[in-house]
C-alpha cells in the first residue's frame, strides 16, 4: 500500500538525527580503540566549534562554503542529475571571481565590485558545468562520469594557470597577487564593529549573507517558478515532462548551469573574502562535502543550512580536536567526518525500515487506545 | 515439503483456505476488516472488488508480504502462520502476479527452477528440473518448450511459465492476480481451460479480478469485497453480473454506456501513412492511416504492445513524426514541421495518457501541480517572475469540484488518491478546456466501476459537443460499448476496421491475434505438441 509513509517530522528530523548519533557512536569506538576518551574528544569538538567567538567564526565560515555547494548539488538533484562536479565548478568559479577582481580592484571598492565578481564567478562556474550538461542532454554521456572528470581537468588547469600565468612575479608559491584591501569583502568583525560590537577575528565575511540569499532564491526557483516546476518534474518523471511539452534537454542544461553558478559562489567567500587572492586548492573538498550536505538536508534550502552548520562544526571542531589531542591526528578527524558522511549520506535509508516499524507499532497502539 | 503434505491428509475434507477475522490497517486506513473467507478444495474461487477494496492486501497477507494485525489463517485444516513468501510456498500456496516475475533472457527451464534448484550443480539441477517440468506439463496439459527463451514467448505462454513455476514449488493453492489483463480473448479461453484442468486435479484456484464476465465464466464461488470487508459470498451459478456490480459498488450501476448514435462531421485529426522505427530499427508503427471526425469516438482495439502507445505518442507530439504526417485541425505536422506536446495542445488537442503513473501525472507532485501539467506556461498560472500558486490551487479546486475528485484537497500528494480519482483528475485537466480533439489512452485502467460510468459519460458528452475523440483501450467491452467506430492494431499495423454496432468479441479477438493474417501461428510459438 502506498500510504505506508512516515510523517515528515520523523523523515527529515528524527532519522537524520539518529544517523548523526550513530556516526558519533562508531567514531567513539574508533577513539576508544586508540586509547583516548571519546567523551573528552566530543567535548573538544564542541568547544572547538562553538565554545568561543573565533571558533564560531570559523564554523560559520566553513558553513558558508557548504551552503553554496550544497545548494548546487540540490538544484541538480531536483532535476534527477547527480552533480559531482561542485569541486571543479567552485574552483573555476573562483578563477572568474579572481580575474574580475584583479582587473577592477585598482579603482573599485568591494561594494561596487561585488556584482561584477558574482557575475564573473557564476559565468565561469556555469560554463564549467555546461559542457557535462550538454553532453548529458544531447549526447547521453552520464553527468556523474563527466563532472568527475571535469574536476580533474579543473584542478590541472588551475595548477597550470597559477604556476605559469597568474603567479605573482617574484613569488615562490603558486598563487595570484593579493587583491587591493578595499576590494576584499568586509569580515564579520568589521561589520560588527560598525554597530560598536567587538568580536574575534576570523575568516568569516559577509559572503554568509550571500549564502542565505541564495537559499531564498533557490527556494523561490524550485517551488515558485515555471523553471522550478519543470526541473522538479524532470527529476521525478522525465516522461511526464515530455508529455507536458517541456523541453527536457534545454532544462537539463539550464539546471546544471545554475548548479555550477551556485558552486562558484565559493569563490566569493574564498577569493574575494577569506583569502583575498586565488591560490592552489582553496576549495579544499567543499564541493564534495556539498553532496553529503545536500543529501542530509533532503535537498531543501532549510535542511541544507542545518546540515552545512553541522559539517562546518565538524570541520572546525575536528581541527581543534587534532590540535588539542595529539594522538588524534588530522587523518582520524577525516575518519570521523567520513563516518558522518557515510551514515547521513550513503546509509541514510538504512534505519528507515526499523523506524517505520517502530512508528507503526506505536501508532497502532495509540489507535487502539483511542478506540 | 512432501512430508508436510502427508500430515494434512487426515483433514482432507477441510477447506483449502480458511481465513478467520483477518484485520489489517495501514496507519489510519483499515485495508481489511474482520475478513472471513473459505475456499473449498479443488474449486475456482473468484474474489472481486473495486480498487482499494482490500483484495490485494488480503492476498498479500496470504502470500506473506504483509502480516495481519489479527486473525487466523487455516490452510488444509491447520492453523498456519505465514511470515514470508517462503513460508507461503512451503505451505503450498503459489502466486501468479499481474506483472510476471520472469527473467526474459533465461530459458523456460531456468526460470522455473530459479531459486528452487535441487542441487548445487547447475547441470544436475537442470536435469531433475527438466524431468519434473515434463511431468507437470503432461499432467496439467501445460505445454511449453523448456528450452525456449522466455522473452520470445507470447504473453499467454509466459503466464503458463508462471503457473508452472508455482506448481514446481509444490503449490496446491494457486492465487492469480488479474491474470487476463494482457491476454487476447483466445488466450483467455486457453487460460480458463488450464484452470479447469488444475481444478480437476485437486488444485484450488483463487482468481482476483475486476472483470465481471470472467467471474461468471469460470468460477464456482465468488466473494465480493468492498471497503475492506467481505460483502457477500455467492455461488456463481446463483448470481449474475448486475447483482455482483451492485454489491461491489453498493448501488445500482449502468454497465452499458448510454449514448445517442454518433453524428460524424468534418475530419479533425488525420494520420497519413505514419511509420515509426525504434532505436533498433524495428517498425513500431507501420504505415498507419486513420481519420477521426468531429462528433465521433474512434476506438483502437488491440493487445497491448502492438503500437497503440507509439501511435498516441506521435498523435500527441511526444514522439516526433518520422515518416508520414499528422493533420490536426488543418495544420500539417511532419518531419519538416516538428511540434512538441505543448504545441499540439495549442492546436486544441487534449491527451489523457495511457499510463498515468509513467506519463499523465507525477505521483510525487501535489494534485494542484498535476492539475496544470501541460498548461504550466499558460498566462493564467503565471505572474511576471513567479508562478501564481494561488491561481493554480484554485484551478485544481475547481476541477476537483466539477469532476467529483475525492478527497477534495488540492494540496494532497497525487499518489495518495485512488486510481479512479487520479484518472478523474487527469481527464478533468484535459476535458475542461473542451479540446477539439481528445486522445484517451486506457480511459478506465485501474479505475473502479463507479468512476468508469462517470468517465464514459464525460467522454460521450465531449463527443456530443461536436469534438473528435480517439480512445485506445485493451478492454474489449469498453471499446465496443464506448466507441462508434473501431480499428484494430496488430504489430504496428491497422488490420481491421468496423462500426461498433457490427463488432463482437469473437471478430475483434481474431483480428487482435491477427488470425486472419499471415503469421497466425504466432501465439503458438514454443509449444511442444
Amino acid at each position: 500500500m502506498s500510504n505506508k509513509t512516515l510523517p515528515t517530522w520523523i523523515d527529515v528530523g528524527v532519522i537524520p538525527l539518529i544517523n548523526v548519533c550513530l556516526a558519533f557512536l562508531v567514531s567513539g569506538f574508533v577513539i576508544l580503540l586508540i586509547g583516548e576518551s571519546p567523551l573528552e574528544a566530543v567535548q573538544w569538538m564542541i568547544t572547538g566549534a562553538f565554545g568561543y567567538a573565533e571558533g564560531i567564526g570559523y564554523t560559520l565560515y566553513y558553513t558558508t562554503n557548504f551552503i553554496f555547494t550544497g545548494l548546487a548539488v540540490a538544484v541538480a538533484f531536483h532535476a534527477g542529475l547527480f552533480n559531482i562536479g561542485g569541486e571543479g565548478q567552485a574552483y573555476i568559479g573562483g578563477l572568474g571571481v579572481g580575474l574580475m577582481c584583479m582587473s577592477l580592484d585598482s579603482f573599485m571598492p568591494w561594494w561596487a565590485l561585488i556584482p561584477f565578481a558574482i557575475a564573473a564567478g557564476a559565468a565561469f562556474g556555469a560554463a564549467w558545468a555546461f559542457i557535462p550538461a550538454y553532453l548529458q542532454a544531447y549526447r547521453g554521456s552520464h553527468v556523474v562520469i563527466t563532472t568527475i572528470m571535469f574536476n580533474f581537468i579543473a584542478s590541472a588547469l588551475m595548477v597550470y594557470l597559477l604556476v605559469n600565468v597568474l603567479i605573482e612575479p617574484g613569488s615562490m608559491s603558486p598563487q595570484s597577487r593579493v587583491l587591493a584591501d578595499a576590494a576584499i569583502l568586509p569580515s564579520m568583525k568589521d561589520v560588527f564593529a560598525v554597530f560598536g560590537v567587538n568580536i574575534a577575528n576570523s575568516p568569516l565575511n559577509i559572503a554568509l549573507f550571500l549564502a542565505l540569499i541564495c537559499c531564498v532564491l533557490v527556494w523561490l526557483l524550485l517551488w515558485h517558478t515555471r523553471l522550478g516546476y519543470s526541473i522538479r518534474m524532470i527529476g521525478f518523471n522525465e516522461q511526464a515532462a515530455v508529455y507536458s511539452g517541456i523541453n527536457t534537454r534545454r532544462t537539463i542544461v539550464i539546471t546544471m548551469c545554475i548548479s555550477g553558478a551556485l558552486a562558484a559562489m565559493v569563490g566569493i567567500n574564498e577569493v574575494m573574502g577569506a583569502q583575498g587572492r586565488v591560490l592552489l586548492d582553496y576549495v579544499a573538498g567543499a564541493g564534495f562535502t556539498g553532496i553529503a550536505v545536500s543529501l542530509m538536508g533532503r535537498n531543501h534550502p532549510v535542511g541544507i543550512i542545518i546540515a552545512s552548520l553541522l559539517f562546518g562544526a565538524l570541520y572546525q571542531g575536528g581541527a581543534e580536536l587534532s590540535f588539542e589531542v595529539p594522538s588524534i591526528t588530522r587523518d582520524l578527524v577525516v575518519v570521523i567526518q567520513g563516518l558522518v558522511i557515510l551514515f547521513c549520506g550513503a546509509l541514510s535509508l538504512m534505519i528507515k525500515p526499523t523506524i517505520e516499524k517502530l512508528f507503526m507499532k506505536f501508532f497502532a497502539a495509540k489507535e487502539r487506545a483511542n478506540v | 515439503m512432501l512430508s508436510q503434505d502427508n500430515t494434512s491428509q487426515g483433514a482432507a475434507r477441510s477447506p483449502a483456505i480458511d481465513l478467520r477475522k483477518i484485520n489489517k490497517s495501514f496507519g489510519p486506513v483499515k485495508a481489511n476488516k474482520d475478513v472471513d473467507l473459505i475456499v473449498a478444495k479443488g474449486s475456482i474461487h473468484g474474489i472481486i472488488g473495486e480498487n482499494g477494496a482490500g483484495k490485494s492486501t488480503l492476498m498479500s497477507i496470504l502470500y506473506g508480504f504483509y502480516e495481519a494485525d489479527s486473525g487466523e489463517i487455516w490452510v488444509n485444516g491447520k492453523l498456519t502462520s505465514i511470515h514470508s513468501s517462503k513460508d507461503a510456498i512451503t505451505t503450498g500456496i503459489g502466486m501468479v502476479h499481474q506483472h510476471f516475475m520472469l527473467i526474459d533472457t533465461f530459458t523456460v527451464l531456468e526460470n522455473v527452477m530459479l531459486g528452487a534448484e535441487q542441487s548445487s550443480s547447475l547441470k544436475q539441477s537442470k536435469k531433475s528440473a527438466r524431468a519434473e517440468l515434463q511431468r507437470l506439463s503432461t499432467e496439467f496439459g501445460l505445454a511449453v518448450d523448456p528450452d525456449a527463451m522466455t522473452g520470445d514467448l507470447a504473453v499467454g505462454l509466459q503466464q503458463r511459465v508462471e503457473i508452472l513455476k508455482a506448481l514446481y514449488r509444490g503449490a496446491e493453492i494457486l492465487i492469480l492476480d488479474e491474470p487476463t489483463g494482457v491476454l487476447t480473448p483466445q488466450e483467455v479461453q486457453q487460460l480458463f481451460d488450464i484452470l479447469q484442468a488444475l481444478r480437476e486435479r485437486g488444485v484450488s484456484v483463487m482468481l482476483i479480478t475486476h472483470k465481471l464476465q470472467e467471474i461468471i465464466a469460470i468460477t464456482d464461488e465468488v466473494t465480493v469485497m468492498r471497503g475492506g470487508t467481505m460483502v457477500a459470498p455467492r455461488e456463481t451459478a446463483k448470481t449474475n453480473k448486475e447483482e455482483l456490480a451492485e454489491l461491489m459498488v453498493g448501488r445500482k450501476v449502468l454497465l452499458r454506456v448510454d449514448k445517442e448514435p454518433a453524428k460524424p462531421q468534418q475530419v479533425l485529426l488525420e494520420a497519413k501513412n505514419l511509420t515509426l522505427l525504434d532505436s533498433a530499427g524495428i517498425a513500431r508503427l507501420d504505415d498507419v492511416s486513420l481519420q477521426v471526425r468531429a462528433g465521433e469516438i474512434l476506438g483502437i482495439a488491440g493487445v497491448s504492445g502492438n503500437g497503440q502507445t507509439e501511435l498516441l505518442d506521435v498523435l500527441s507530439g511526444i514522439s516526433a513524426v518520422q515518416r508520414g504526417s499528422v493533420v490536426l485541425n488543418g495544420v500539417n505536422i511532419d518531419k519538416n514541421n516538428v511540434l512538441n506536446a505543448k504545441d499540439f495542445r495549442h492546436l486544441s488537442l487534449g491527451h489523457v495518457a495511457e499510463d498515468r503513473h509513467k506519463q499523465g501525472m507525477v505521483t510525487q507532485f501535489s494534485a494542484r501541480e498535476c492539475a496544470i501539467m501541460g498548461f504550466q506556461d499558460e498566462p493564467e498560472f503565471n505572474g511576471r517572475l513567479l508562478m501564481d500558486n494561488a491561481a493554480v490551487t484554485e484551478h485544481c479546486a475547481s476541477l476537483m469540484q466539477q469532476f467529483d475528485v475525492r478527497p477534495n484537497n488540492p494540496h494532497l500528494k497525487a499518489a495518495n488518491f485512488s486510481g479512479g480519482n487520479q484518472q478523474k483528475l487527469c481527464i478533468a485537466r484535459e476535458i475542461e478546456r473542451q479540446p477539439k480533439v481528445l486522445l484517451v489512452g486506457q480511459p478506465t485502467r485501474g479505475v473502479d466501476i463507479g468512476a468508469i460510468e462517470f468517465i464514459h459519460q464525460q467522454i460521450v458528452s465531449l463527443r456530443d459537443a461536436g469534438n473528435a475523440v480517439l480512445v485506445v483501450s485493451v478492454e474489449l467491452e469498453e471499446v465496443m460499448s464506448l466507441c462508434d467506430r473501431i480499428v484494430v492494431m496488430f504489430e504496428g499495423r491497422i488490420v481491421g476496421e468496423m462500426a461498433a454496432v457490427d463488432a463482437d468479441a469473437q471478430k475483434l479477438g481474431l483480428l487482435m491475434g491477427n488470425a486472419g493474417g499471415g503469421d497466425s501461428d504466432n501465439s503458438t510459438t514454443g509449444v511442444v505438441s
